[in-house]
């Protein structure tokens, strides 16, 4: 058996690998070469496989820390092939992942002391459930990398198994068509692994539903938060320009030193109210009356201007008053609404139709808003 | 817990006539919306689906149909204006890393 052995690209160019159906080649080895992750190398039938840790080191949790934070995610992507976890042999089973380095840590810390193998998949660095739904985790890429590893000589058995996750992407009895093997969907959660190998790959009911936590909800949530420094930094040479102009024009004016000082108490409710949005309307999810998420966002960013009315700015004019129940509601439904796309129960449907009726209301609310803050500065 | 989204919206379909009760289409669901009895297969909770599109692409029989889509607002509101490539993209919160999904 004279294998071909043709390089992968570098994963991070996004290209496809150049492995076309019916193609008799081996997906290299060099590309993972060094990986923090690669313990050491397997013989086999079609050459060496890398095997990989079930630990994650200080590497591993950097990056996850990093992507975390919205830092690179888009090129935390490993090289797509088939990996050996401890020990694997022909009767061994495979389980199928995207290469997106998250979903591959999250895979192989679970898997401690078994003997299996990994077919990591080409998803373009995006994980599997993203993957599933846009295309990248499919049908014709499973069958691709099943012939590209030269899979059907490794194993005997001819048996893939999924995450259910990549269901929306796969169709299971057209994947069998094409490549032959047979498409087990295994629980939702890396987790139960172990238990689902060890009951002949039975899931158990409570393995096929998606949990949201409050870990899971809040999890997102330094990533919204980095992206809304730039709509604050917009928000804060707004009202230090407010200020100015109602110094250099106004009823009351503030002399130039208290200028930084004002901005910055004059934010204190806005940057309150993004944190209600990020951080407070994931964690209360649940418990906030209302479907839709606008709702939910607008209810707690209610509940907030009247806390902030009530006793911290309980002397300010009604116009300021009007201002913050117009602006603060609209920005933590706003909120809410974006975080529909963090939910794991949320339809296209339903966020069109929510979409439709919250969004001229939160941009009609927002602006009358605004207009009654700038009038409050000068009356 | 489940979480169920807004009432009667979503797309969801089947066709009872041409199910086998193979039971893939409540493999696949993350949400739980289908029940099996007698060996056919029947909607059980509707507003719970998520439009993910996996049952009607598992489905054997083509007796489910459903649009799928992603529910984020940010993607469709980015498609509505006409921005592409986007979506899970650095600041997109729609990939869900939450999932320990392998
Ligand atoms: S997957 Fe299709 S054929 Fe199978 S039980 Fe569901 S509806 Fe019936
Ligand atoms: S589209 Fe997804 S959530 Fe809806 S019924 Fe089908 S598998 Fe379940």
């Amino acid at each position: 058996m004279n294998s071909k052995q043709i390089k992968l690209p570098m994963i991070d160019d996004h290209q496809t690998a150049v492995c076309g159906l019916g193609e008799q080649a081996a997906v290299t080895f060099g590309d993972a070469a060094g990986a923090n992750w690669v313990t050491g190398q397997l013989e086999t039938v079609v050459g060496p496989i890398y095997q990989v840790s079930t630990e994650l080191d200080y590497h591993d949790r950097a990056g996850s820390a990093k992507t975390r934070c919205g830092i690179g995610r888009m090129n935390y992507a490993i090289p797509p092939a088939l990996y050996a976890i401890g020990k694997p042999d022909k009767t061994s089973p495979v389980l199928v992942s995207a290469n997106y380095k998250l979903s591959f840590d999250l895979l192989r810390r679970e898997l401690t002391g078994l003997d299996l193998w990994v077919l990591v998949i080409d998803t373009k660095g995006i994980n599997v459930w993203c993957a599933a739904g846009k295309g990248q985790f499919g049908t014709a890429e499973l069958a691709r990398m099943v012939v590209c590893t030269r899979l059907p000589e490794i194993v005997s058995d001819r048996t893939l198994i999924l995450p259910q996750l990549a269901a929306p992407g796969v169709s299971a009895h057209e994947a069998r068509r094409q490549c032959g093997f047979k498409i087990v969907y295994g629980p939702v959660r890396a987790a139960d692994i172990p238990a689902f190998l060890g009951a002949d790959c039975k899931v158990e009911p409570s393995m096929r539903q998606t949990h949201f936590t409050l870990r899971d909800r809040l999890i997102l949530a330094p990533v919204e938060l980095v992206a809304t420094i730039k709509p604050l930094i917009g928000l804060t040479a707004f009202f230090f320009l407010l200020n100015l102009m109602a110094m250099l024009f106004g009823r009351n004016p503030v002399s130039p030193n208290l200028l930084p000082g004002q901005t910055f108490s004059d934010l204190i409710p806005f940057l309150i109210a993004v944190l209600v949005g990020v951080v407070l309307v994931p964690a209360l999810l649940p418990y906030i009356p209302g479907r839709a998420l606008a709702w939910k966002g607008w209810v707690l960013g209610m509940f907030w201007a009247l806390c902030f009315s009530l006793f911290a700015a309980s002397n300010a004019g009604w116009l300021q008053s009007a201002a913050y129940f117009l602006i603060i509601p609209a920005i933590t439904a706003f909120l809410g609404m974006n975080f529909t796309g963090a939910t794991t129960y949320t339809s296209l449907s339903g966020v069109t139709k929510e979409m439709g009726i919250a969004l001229p209301l939160i941009i009609v609310s927002a602006s009358l808003g605004l207009i009654t803050l700038i009038t409050a500065y000068f009356v | 817990m489940k979480y169920t989204y807004l009432k009667d919206v979503v797309t969801l379909q089947m066709d009872q006539s041409k199910c086998n009760g193979c039971g893939m289409c409540l493999d696949v669901c993350p949400q739980q919306v289908f029940t099996l009895t007698d060996h056919i297969s029947a909607i059980t909770d509707r507003d719970a689906c998520m439009e993910c599109g996996a049952c009607a692409r598992n489905c054997p029989q083509q007796a489910v149909s459903v649009r799928p889509g992603v529910g984020c607002a940010y993607g469709i509101l980015m498609d509505k204006l006409n921005i592409k490539g986007k979506c899970c993209g650095d600041t997109c919160g729609c990939s869900l890393d939450n999932i320990p999904d392998s």
